[in-house]
């Protein structure tokens, strides 16, 4: 029974270490140079993909949505970044090729503390690279947050 | 109603206040029961899951067992899990089950055509455990028909390894998990697997806000069952289902799943109905670690 205690004692101790854990998720006004390097590392191949929704407008409204309900949280409303996510608006990304912002959006930054988003199928991808290639303009920065 | 399955009740409804309270968050999930793909939880974040099982059993009274999920996402590579079990079995009780912590580690980097994710799950539970999450060695229908008094009696401490493969390809998602499981008494590795396919109903988003768009509905099918153990590896003596999933990922952030499950043989359940509901909660892990370091 003693055996039992100290095995359950010690997950429930390495339980509370990864969630402190958690806060060793980037922070990015320390690793700011860092993050936005990892662009830099997409594959050739990958950069010279084109975006199949590249003017078109309702992609764009369509990737707004997607953006507020799956990358807000960690980048910020306005892609202006926060403490678990840096932002979207600087020129290293607003510069960079869409299809190497969709190679980063498929395969995460995943020892940086990003997710990979292969979950989302490739037309929603493409769909935030437009949003995100979008606010270069700042009439397409609102994202509306309410549900309906 | 026994003391341990009132404070199973009290935790969960507690913890379901959790999850109802606050957070805006990503909500993307896959429809399966059983089977694991290669996508983790997301950093920091906490998804609060409750899963129903109702099944059929020969001889016996027919049953209803349920299960609470706490999915933390420690890192984008690493997601840890806790479970409280119970079942009711009809016209005899309700009984609190068992308690499993499990744990999965992506190893690679990037993208690839097979992701694999190891996964690594230790198990407190009594023979009377239910919920069926996983099929393993020789279990079959029989196993489960004695009474709760009887089965409740017997105690395992299990470890259950699995490794995890899963593809996505144009939409689908292809996921095979392979089982591995040993009670820590002396008993033989136990062997089982996991099947599973999937795909949304729409690839493209919807420019409108809408919970009844096609793209918020993911459906597939899982197929998993037990493969004998180290002594007599093989179908002999092991039961197997096959099961069509559907998830309904509202754009409230909750997640409902429902899947209908056949037993393939004459040792599998004849029926298995599931449903489950989840909730992510955004940024539980800065509030931990705020706590811990008593600056909040």
């Amino acid at each position: 029974m003693r055996a039992r205690l100290v095995i359950i004692a010690s997950l429930l101790f390495i339980q509370l270490v990864s969630f402190a854990s958690a806060q060793n998720a980037p922070d990015t006004s320390k690793k700011k140079d860092s993050i936005y390097a990892e662009i830099g590392k997409v594959p050739d191949k990958a950069r010279t993909t084109q975006n199949p929704f590249r003017n078109d407008p309702e992609a764009i409204v369509a990737g707004g949505i997607l953006f507020a309900r799956h990358c807000a949280e960690c980048h910020g409303r306005k892609a202006e970044g926060r403490k678990r996510g840096p932002s979207l608006l600087v020129s290293d990304v607003q510069r960079a090729e869409p299809g190497a912002i969709f190679w980063i959006l498929t395969n995460g930054v995943v020892r940086r503390g990003m997710p990979v988003w292969s979950k989302l199928p490739e037309p929603q991808r493409w769909q935030l690279v437009s949003f995100l290639k979008s606010l270069r303009n700042p009439a397409s920065l609102p994202v509306e947050e309410s549900a309906p | 109603m026994p003391s341990t399955f009132t404070s199973f009740l009290a935790t969960i409804s507690l913890l379901f206040c959790l999850a109802i309270a606050p957070a805006k968050v990503q909500c993307q999930e896959n429809p399966y029961i059983v089977t694991y793909d290669h996508y983790l939880e997301e950093p920091g974040n906490l998804e609060i899951e409750y899963f129903s099982t109702f099944g059929t059993q020969r001889p016996g009274n027919n049953f209803h067992a349920f299960w609470m999920e706490f999915e933390y996402g420690a890192t984008a590579w690493w997601t840890a899990e806790l479970y409280l079990d119970g079942q009711t079995t009809f016209g005899d009780s309700t009984i609190f089950t068992g308690v499993r912590w499990e744990n999965r580690f992506r190893p690679l980097k990037y993208e690839h055509f097979i992701n694999p994710v190891i996964y690594v799950e230790y198990e407190h539970k009594s023979a009377a455990d239910k919920i069926l999450k996983e099929v393993e060695g020789h279990d079959v229908e029989s196993d489960y028909a004695p009474s709760n008094a009887i089965l409740r009696k017997e105690h395992n401490n299990e470890i259950e390894t699995k490794l995890i493969l899963s593809s996505t390809y144009r939409g689908w998602n292809f996921s095979e998990n392979i089982l591995a499981a040993k009670d820590l008494s002396n008993a033989p590795w136990e062997f089982g697997y996991a099947l599973g396919f999937s795909r949304p109903l729409a690839l493209k988003a919807s420019a409108k806000r809408c919970s009844l768009c096609p793209q918020n509905f993911i459906a597939g099918a899982e197929m998993y069952g037990g493969l004998g153990d180290r002594y007599s590896f093989g179908l002999h003596d092991t039961s197997h289902y096959l099961a069509p999933v559907l998830a309904w990922n509202l754009p409230s952030d909750w997640t409902l799943r429902i899947s209908p499950g056949f037993g393939l043989n004459d040792d599998s359940h004849r029926f298995l109905l599931r449903f489950g509901i989840s909730r992510e909660v955004s940024g539980f892990g800065s509030l931990i670690g705020n706590f811990l370091k008593g600056n909040q």
